[in-house]
């Protein structure tokens, strides 16, 4: 990789042993990709909890901190695994809280910004077209890149972590021109009224592309999606395909036309999605022992427009006995979510709001199944369907409607 | 003496040092957040076609990656806990993957000259050269 003077002398040592490992990490990565040259980034976004990190990433992050790392460009943090304030309800273990909180400590040391959300594209920072950023999980990367534009691989934690440090990340993969443009048209023709169709297009046009340079357009949808549905289908994209960017016609900002999507490139698929492709996808999940003792909505975050309408799905209402429902989100939506009375229905209906954390990751999720004798997961997010199975939940898409019902009656249709 | 060398695949992208060991091949991708218990090193999604096998010191075949931000921190941590596979070798991946097995200093591969199928079984003893871009087989089950 060509370097700068300024990078070089990170390499040279002359900024300190931290940033020297993390540039000389970033190059190793960089020539994985023959990257010819760093790109600098404005913003890192990090996934940092000790559910995936362990006592070894734990111990990492300490040595940051005794070779004085310091994170130079504005840096927040994914959901993390813990909420304390739940933590003893969840049955999570006490040892892990602790080092949880030693990790957040850490962080603060390395000058990280703990917003505890996987929507920081939603609540924290919005990147312009163009902007070059370090962002993790993958549902922030898609959205960067595709609604706004923007430009990021997938970082991981120890990455992002990096590219904090250094202030730029290898050039490669999103960051690049040639690696945006369309590969593949997707005709939605179908009604998608509900936030659950969203994440069932991503679920069929992901599993049938799992790459993570496939970039789908989609076309003929016939009105203006909203932000929470954008959210749901690039979550679900870059959970089933592994995917980090996608076009819509007219919607998204480097696809005002078709040709400007594809960027001259033949489309190598063509799939039509309608209704009765979407009710497939409902209608493909195996209830198991029909068991309906756990709905969550999570993974990602709910944004505020999400927790009013379960507010107001829920008002009225009491969950089916031995039927519990999680929701998550970051603290800025449940602050003002409480401001503006949208918790009060959730918890008179017997709802758990969970702070900071998604669901998915919790510490201690496969003990915490066993333990209330969990079978089937029931949510309307098609990615935490898909990502929570090494858990061994039996897991089951369903609309937000009907996600509310099976939990308040008990009946899983 | 070195073993004779009983086929070869080639990559397209390596990174990581020469590991030989036993063969894992599997016809469908891999995510250590969601395919993983990573406590013990098993395959543990229902219905993986892995399901119940271990990937620790394997060289694991694998035809995509899934997902997924979780391998950065994971893999160092199946690592320092002893349970990591020798190398993990992709059809197609992702920057994840390659950020992990880097901050880990687990061998990874990018791209088959055809596919493993082809030559390479679960069980077979194969090495991993990445410098030469190279996975050779040395022992058939």
């Amino acid at each position: 990789m060509k370097l700068t003077s300024e990078e070089q002398s990170m390499l040279d040592g002359s900024q300190g042993e931290a940033v020297r490992e993390a540039i000389a990490y970033q190059i190793e990565v960089g020539r994985f990709f023959d990257a010819e040259c760093f790109v600098a980034v404005t913003n890192a976004h990090m996934m940092g909890d000790i559910e995936v990190m362990g006592d070894s990433g734990l111990a990492f992050l300490a040595d940051r901190c005794a070779k004085r790392a310091h994170c130079r460009i504005p840096v927040t943090t994914n959901a993390r695994c813990i909420d304390f304030a739940h933590a003893k309800q969840l049955g999570q273990d006490s040892a892990e809280v602790e080092k949880e909180r030693r990790l957040i400590g850490h962080l603060h040391s390395l000058n990280v910004v703990t917003t505890d959300t996987c929507i920081n594209y939603q609540t924290v920072y919005q990147p312009h077209l163009g902007e070059h950023v370090a962002w993790g999980d993958t549902g922030t990367v898609i959205y960067a890149n595709s609604v706004y534009g923007a430009r990021t691989n997938f970082e991981s934690g120890p990455a992002a972590l990096a590219a904090a440090i250094t202030g730029r990340t290898p050039e490669y993969g999103f960051h690049l021109d040639r690696h945006r443009k369309g590969t593949l048209r997707v005709r939605l023709r179908a009604a998608l009224g509900d936030l659950a169709d969203w994440g069932a297009v991503g679920k069929i046009v992901g599993e049938r592309h799992q790459n993570y340079f496939a970039v789908p357009v989609f076309t003929d949808y016939h009105r203006t999606p909203l932000s929470d549905e954008l959210k749901q289908l690039g979550c679900a994209l870059a959970s089933y395909g592994s995917m980090g960017m996608f076009h819509m016609v007219g919607v998204t900002p480097e696809a005002r036309t078709e040709d400007a999507a594809f960027g001259g490139q033949i489309p190598a698929d063509e799939i039509v999605i309608t209704d009765a492709d979407v009710e497939r996808v409902y209608a493909g999940y195996d209830l198991k022992d029909k068991s309906a003792s756990l709905v969550v909505f999570s993974g990602p975050q709910l944004s505020l427009f999400e927790i009013k309408s379960l507010a107001e799905r829920f008002s009225g209402r009491k969950l089916h006995r031995g039927t519990q429902v999680f929701v998550t989100t970051n603290a800025g939506v449940k602050s003002q979510a409480a401001r503006l009375g949208y918790l009060n229905p959730l918890e008179e209906a017997g709802v758990t709001l969970l702070e900071g954390v998604c669901f998915y990751i919790l510490q201690n999720l496969t003990i915490m199944r066993v333990a209330n004798g969990w079978t089937n997961m029931i949510s309307n997010s098609a990615k935490i369907v898909n990502i929570i199975g090494a858990h061994k939940f039996n897991t089951i898409l369903r609309r937000t409607q009907d996600c509310v019902d099976i939990a308040c009656t008990g009946r899983l249709l | 003496m070195t073993a004779p060398v009983l086929a070869t695949l080639r990559v397209k992208r390596a990174f990581g040092p020469v590991v030989e060991g036993e063969a894992l091949v599997s016809e469908e991708g891999f995510s250590p957040r969601y395919d993983l218990d990573r406590w013990s090193g098993l395959i543990t999604k229902p219905g993986h076609k892995l399901e119940g096998l271990s990937i620790v010191d394997k060289v694991c075949f694998f035809p995509t990656a899934k997902g997924g931000i979780a391998a950065g921190w994971a893999f160092y941590d199946i690592r320092a806990k002893g349970i990591a596979p020798k190398a993990f070798l992709f059809g197609v991946t992702n920057p994840v993957m390659v950020q992990g097995a880097v901050f880990s200093g687990i061998t990874i591969t990018e791209g088959f000259d055809r596919a493993p199928q082809e030559v390479v079984k679960t069980g077979d003893r194969v090495r991993v050269d990445p410098s030469r871009m190279v996975v050779e087989v040395l022992a058939r089950v």
